[in-house]
């Protein structure tokens, strides 16, 4: 199912701004990879190149080569709107569909995707709803408004509704920064899982984080204010933390600057 | 990329979808233009609308079983959408770039110096000449009037309702300044007419002014309302702990601060009342001479004079109606931009 | 936070007692305040005066013409006021009224609503912003030149038109034509259509530009096209504004006088085709009947006024209380 992610060569602009330059690497499939790095580096930015989400900001522009599998993302004739369907993204604050009810929400993806039956539709909600391992919380209230639900449910109720159309990427843009430490252990612990399934990308702030989830680390980095975000290395995530190649690594770890 | 096809053809590709060029939709727009003029033409339409129309349900149909065809169901149907949307555009357009056009072609016709200084005086309506000099006296001063009324009025029941407002009082008002905003203008002037029916009076200018008024100051109380709102708590705070009296922090501070947003909202609102017709129909008459004295006496107005040129049905009228109207929507135009003009450069800084 | 203010404050300014404060807070303690407070306070109450004195003189003087009304006020189809005794009613004003608005909602709606969807999701950035501000000048084009527009330019247009709805849909009754000119009902709606189309734009486009990013960007990692995202994410958040919006533009239809009354051929029927010249709504004939009216004729058209007045209320009031609710609503979700 999980698909591995090869980038290369890749530059994102916003209008004539180049916002990253030249980041080469690759996600293996199953596992989780984290992007960290100091604020405005682009690590969010290169995360929404990996489901084209970059291009919806308005003069976001992409160059380069993004590989899923054996498919380029940014291929003649490859329709966006299939990648976001293969490429699942969580974003930074909770955002379910206030006008929907808890069971809607989870169904939302399918409904766009052909026709299931109602029978189908109940076995995909509750399944995806315990994948998120929310079931037991909102199984009375399905038909409730998914915005009645407290700040971490929803965010596990959004991680439900991006897994229920069964992608083969799961992209996290900062999942928990919104939500307090213990929604934030019920969310690391829920990625945890997921990663047997799933292809995992979490960019994070917190890197204790990255250091308790993922497997392997980026770390991003800019050389000043305007100029363009790098990859500076990407290893395990043990070596990273331990004992990392680049001097900046280590700075950034130890808390010496970002 | 070079292996990807071979790889492709054992696995079916689930990102891939045909699509349409990106010069789909302007080829599908030209031809449905093109068949849309030839089927009106082969079967003898004769109005432009026809013909458009026809155009824009070709372009709409054809998107769809193009796309629904090349593409899929789910593609055909956010195209068809696009194009909807573009059509209503368009729909839309036409008429008022006509309406746009019409006057300014029209109006420029008799639109001169002469037409501006001069009143109807003994000028027949079939006649060509005249002016509306005595129109443009009108409207000034029984908009001047209205505004002197109703500016002040809805000024300070807009701070009353932001500064004092707490309470059953309060809302009351609030509701009502909602419901006078939605008095049809007519029945404004229908209640200023009931009571100089009480009274025997004869129509004046500043009867229509009452009228105008009354449809100014829901207007005023909303945008001063807007306004009022956006001065931050802290500056009131800070003048307040300066033991400065309410009133004067509200004179000092809150006005100034708010000056400009609320000369605009009466500016937006004034050119909104320039141009009824109805209530000065009925209070104020409407006249070929010139009478300045807004107390006494039938006035013109521009847009009465309109509709007055507009009813005689002589060519000449016409002529004269459009040029009042180009006037008309000048005045009104340069008001609105001045206003919003005002807005933009009063506005709060904001950061970058 | 009183206090910082007041530790910052320069020493000479005695610091008011807690008492002090309260009534400063309430404006009350001093003459200017008392003269400022009563000064605001007597405009708010001088507005419901003067909507108490709207309803209250209307509904007199629509008393008096009733009362000696030979008619059915609710159902007469004709409207002679300097007859002895006089007979008139409201029967055909009612049913222009409305069947006018209808058409005009129908068609202005769903294009309103469009062109708010290009404006906030479709149009290039760069057009958007110039559009939207001329759709802001063309609300404020006074109605007399729509009014205008509508009878010179307008009417002849429409000749084909109505050929054609003949041709095809004369069948059904509502669309057969006599060939006169197209100063009938479908062409005042469609005139009350292009003047509320502005408003309806505005408002709906505020509404729709509200919608969060985040929403949107929700729908779209789910693999959502454009039209999927502006169902799922836009339509269902700005439904009750574009609702309230809708009604706005309604209350303007129902009342609108000029551009009805240069574009209407009126006369005391009703007729089952919208194509016919004829027929008549409250506004337009007050207009139109007023200047050869007597003093009770006068009154007459001043009752019809109040029904006009009180048909605007209801659909106002209607309009208010959707936004309202949707204040709330969205208040809980923020």
């Amino acid at each position: 199912m999980a698909k591995r992610i090869d980038v290369s060569g890749l530059n994102a602009y916003y209008g004539s701004f180049l916002a990253i330059e030249d980041i080469s690497m690759t996600v293996e499939p199953r596992s989780v990879t984290a992007f960290i790095g100091p604020s405005g580096c682009g690590k969010s930015t290169f995360l929404r190149t990996l489901n084209r989400m970059h291009e919806v900001t308005p003069g976001g522009r992409v160059e380069g080569k993004v590989m899923l599998d054996d498919e380029n993302l940014y291929g003649a004739g490859i329709d966006p709107v299939a990648v976001r369907r293969e490429v699942g993204m969580v974003f930074q604050r909770p955002n379910p569909f206030p006008t929907m009810s808890v069971y809607d929400n989870v169904a939302a993806g399918l409904k766009l995707n052909g026709s299931y039956k109602k029978s189908q539709l109940d076995d995909i909600v509750e399944k995806s709803l315990k994948g998120a391992n929310l079931w037991n919380e909102v199984k009375d209230r399905l038909n409730k408004p998914g915005s009645g639900l407290s700040g971490g449910q929803q965010q596990r109720l959004c991680i439900a509704r991006a897994i229920a159309v069964e992608p083969k990427v799961l992209l996290m843009d900062e999942p928990c920064s919104a939500l307090d430490p213990i929604s934030t252990l019920a969310i690391e612990d829920l990625i945890g899982e997921l990663k047997e399934r799933f292809t995992i990308v979490i960019v994070t702030h917190n890197m204790q984080q990255a250091a308790r989830v993922s497997d392997r680390t980026a770390f991003f980095n800019l050389a000043a204010v305007g100029q363009p975000g790098k990859l500076i290395e990407i290893d395990d995530t043990e070596r990273i933390f331990s004992n990392p190649s680049v001097q900046a690594t280590e700075d950034y770890i130890s808390g010496r600057f970002g | 990329m070079s292996t990807a096809p071979s790889l492709a053809g054992k696995r079916p590709s689930t990102l891939r979808g045909a699509s349409l060029p990106k010069w789909a939709p302007w080829a599908i727009g030209a031809a449905s233009i093109a068949l849309g003029f030839g089927i009106s033409t082969a079967a003898g339409l004769a109005s432009d609308i026809q013909w458009a129309l026809i155009a824009a349900l070709l372009y709409v149909i054809g998107t769809y079983v193009i796309s629904a065809w090349i593409e899929n169901r789910r593609q055909a149907k956010d195209r068809v959408v696009t194009s909807m949307v573009w059509v209503a555009f368009l729909l839309a357009v036409v008429p008022l770039a006509s309406l746009v056009w019409s006057t300014v072609q029209r109006g420029i016709k008799v639109l001169d110096g002469y037409f501006l200084t001069h009143s109807m005086g003994v000028v027949a309506d079939s006649e060509p000449g005249g002016g509306i000099y005595h129109a443009i006296l009108g409207t000034l001063e029984q908009v001047g009037l209205a505004t002197l009324i109703a500016a002040p009025i809805g000024v300070l029941t807009a701070i009353y309702l932001v500064e004092y407002g707490r309470g059953s009082l309060a809302r009351a008002v609030t509701f009502f300044v909602d419901v006078m905003t939605g008095i049809p203008s007519i029945v404004a002037g229908l209640f200023i007419l009931s009571i100089m029916l009480m009274f025997e009076m004869e129509p004046f200018g500043f009867a229509g002014s009452l009228a105008l008024a009354i449809l100014m100051m829901p207007v005023v109380v909303r945008s001063t309302e807007e306004m009022l709102k956006l001065v931050p708590n802290e500056l009131r705070e800070a003048s307040l702990a300066l033991g400065v009296p309410k009133w004067r922090t509200i004179m000092k501070v809150v006005l100034p601060t708010s000056l400009g947003g609320i000369i605009t909202g009466i500016m937006l609102s004034i050119a909104r009342i320039a141009g009824e017709t109805a209530p000065v129909l009925l209070l104020v008459f409407g006249s070929k001479f010139i009478n300045s004295n807004p107390f006494d006496g039938a006035q013109a107005s521009l847009p009465l004079y309109i509709y007055q040129q507009y009813g005689s049905g002589e060519a000449p009228a016409y002529d004269r109606a459009w040029a009042a109207s180009l006037t008309l929507i000048a005045f009104v135009m340069i008001l609105n931009m001045v206003a919003r003009g005002i807005a933009r450069w009063k506005a709060p800084k904001t950061g970058r | 936070m009183d206090t910082t203010h007041i530790a910052d404050a320069p020493p000479p300014t005695p610091q008011p007692s807690a008492t002090e404060q309260k009534r400063a807070a309430r404006g009350a303690t001093r003459p200017g305040d008392r003269i400022f407070l009563g000064l605001s306070r007597g405009s708010g109450i001088l507005l419901l005066v003067i909507m108490a004195a709207i309803a209250g003189f209307l509904t007199y003087r629509a008393a008096l013409a009733i009362s000696k009304d030979e008619g059915n006020f609710l159902t007469t189809f004709e409207w002679n006021t300097s007859a002895t005794p006089p007979v008139f009613g409201i029967a055909v004003l009612a049913y222009g009224t409305i069947v006018s608005s209808i058409i005009a909602m129908v068609i202005a709606v769903p294009i309103a609503v469009s062109i708010a969807l290009f404006l906030t999701h479709y149009a290039p950035r760069r057009l958007s912003g110039p559009i939207a501000y001329v759709i802001d000048l063309l609300a404020a084009v006074p109605s007399i030149v729509y009014g205008l527009w509508g009878a010179l330019i307008l009417v002849p247009h429409l000749n084909g038109l109505n050929g054609w709805l003949n041709d095809y849909l004369g069948w059904t009754g509502i669309f057969e034509w006599q060939g006169g000119a197209a100063r009938s009902m479908l062409t005042v709606g469609i005139l009350l259509a292009i003047m509320i189309l502005p408003i309806i734009t505005n408002v709906s486009r505020e509404v729709f530009r509200q919608v969060p990013q985040i929403h949107e960007e929700a729908a779209l990692a789910l693999g959502a096209t454009r039209w999927e995202v502006i169902r799922m994410a836009v339509l269902p958040f700005g439904r009750s504004g574009v609702i309230s919006a809708s009604m706005l533009g309604l209350g303007r239809a129902l009342g609108e006088t000029m551009a009805v009354a240069t574009v209407l051929s009126p006369d005391f029927l009703i007729h089952t085709s919208l194509l016919d010249p004829g027929g008549g709504t409250f506004a337009q004939n007050i207009a139109s009947k007023f200047s050869e009216a007597t003093e009770f004729g006068r009154d007459a058209l001043i009752a019809s006024g109040l029904v006009l007045f009180v048909i605007t209320l209801l659909v106002n009031g209607a309009a208010r209380a959707i936004i309202a609710r949707r204040k709330e609503y969205s208040g809980a979700n923020a």
